[in-house]
């Protein structure tokens, strides 16, 4: 199962540069555990403790995960996930 | 250096008199590698806040589909302050996440939305590194 994850110029120091890779998995809990095996450190970046970071957005076909369930969120072969750190300060 | 033309630094410091005394947010784009800002993108502040500043989630995604169709990168980001100094604080630090761009800060500390000189200052933030540079503005 594919599902393309398309990775911010800030995390590419995690995927050698790549703007895309593949990884799989059934929800995006298991998705970020499968990007975690193949570039190593990614994961840290996306969650803490347990949960999304407050400032990583994550989008599964163009919806914000916060709306549809989180890391718990459902994938299928062919979706397309979006990774943006946040525009934000104070 | 940040080299920027006139007509967006006039466009920026408009849309943070606008705004005040809620911070004003936007970027401006500019081709891929070249570190030229061409095309000024004012966003809303979903934070509607005087000290914080976010781009919505929804608008954040389009404005980054629309740059990767157009081959284009954030070459400035910016904000105001509306209260303080025209320098990053330690939440804008913590949450510099785009490495190539050039982070402007504006302050309407002073003149707040009326007419007057306002702080316009630029900087390269890095891993928690920032670094002050020059701006010169292209008449």
């Amino acid at each position: 199962m594919a599902i393309e994850v398309r990775i911010p110029t800030i995390l590419r120091t995690y995927t050698d540069g790549a703007k895309s890779v593949d990884a799989s998995g059934a929800t995006l809990q298991a998705l970020i555990d499968d990007l975690e095996s193949n570039h190593s450190g990614i994961k840290d970046r996306l969650i803490e403790g347990g949960q999304l970071r407050r400032f990583v957005n994550v989008y599964v076909n163009d919806e914000d995960v916060r709306f549809t369930g989180g890391l718990e969120t459902e994938l299928s072969d062919g979706d397309q996930v979006v990774v943006l750190p946040a525009v934000a300060g104070g | 250096m940040l080299r920027l033309p006139a007509e967006i630094r006039d466009a920026i410091v408009a849309h943070a008199k606008r705004d005040h005394p809620d911070e004003a947010c936007g970027v401006v784009a500019g081709a891929e590698g070249s570190d030229i800002p061409s095309r000024f993108v004012p966003m809303v502040n979903a934070a509607g806040s005087p000290t914080f500043y976010e781009f919505d989630s929804t608008d954040l995604l389009r404005l980054y589909r629309e740059m990767d169709d157009r081959d284009e990168e954030p070459v400035v980001v910016y904000h105001s302050h509306t209260a303080t100094e025209a320098f990053p604080s330690r939440t804008d630090i913590g949450l510099a996440n785009e490495p190539h761009a050039h982070y402007v800060l504006v302050s309407t500390r002073e003149h707040g939305n009326s007419e007057g000189p306002v702080e316009f200052r630029s900087y390269r933030i890095v891993d928690g590194h920032v670094d002050e540079e020059d701006v010169e503005i292209q008449e």
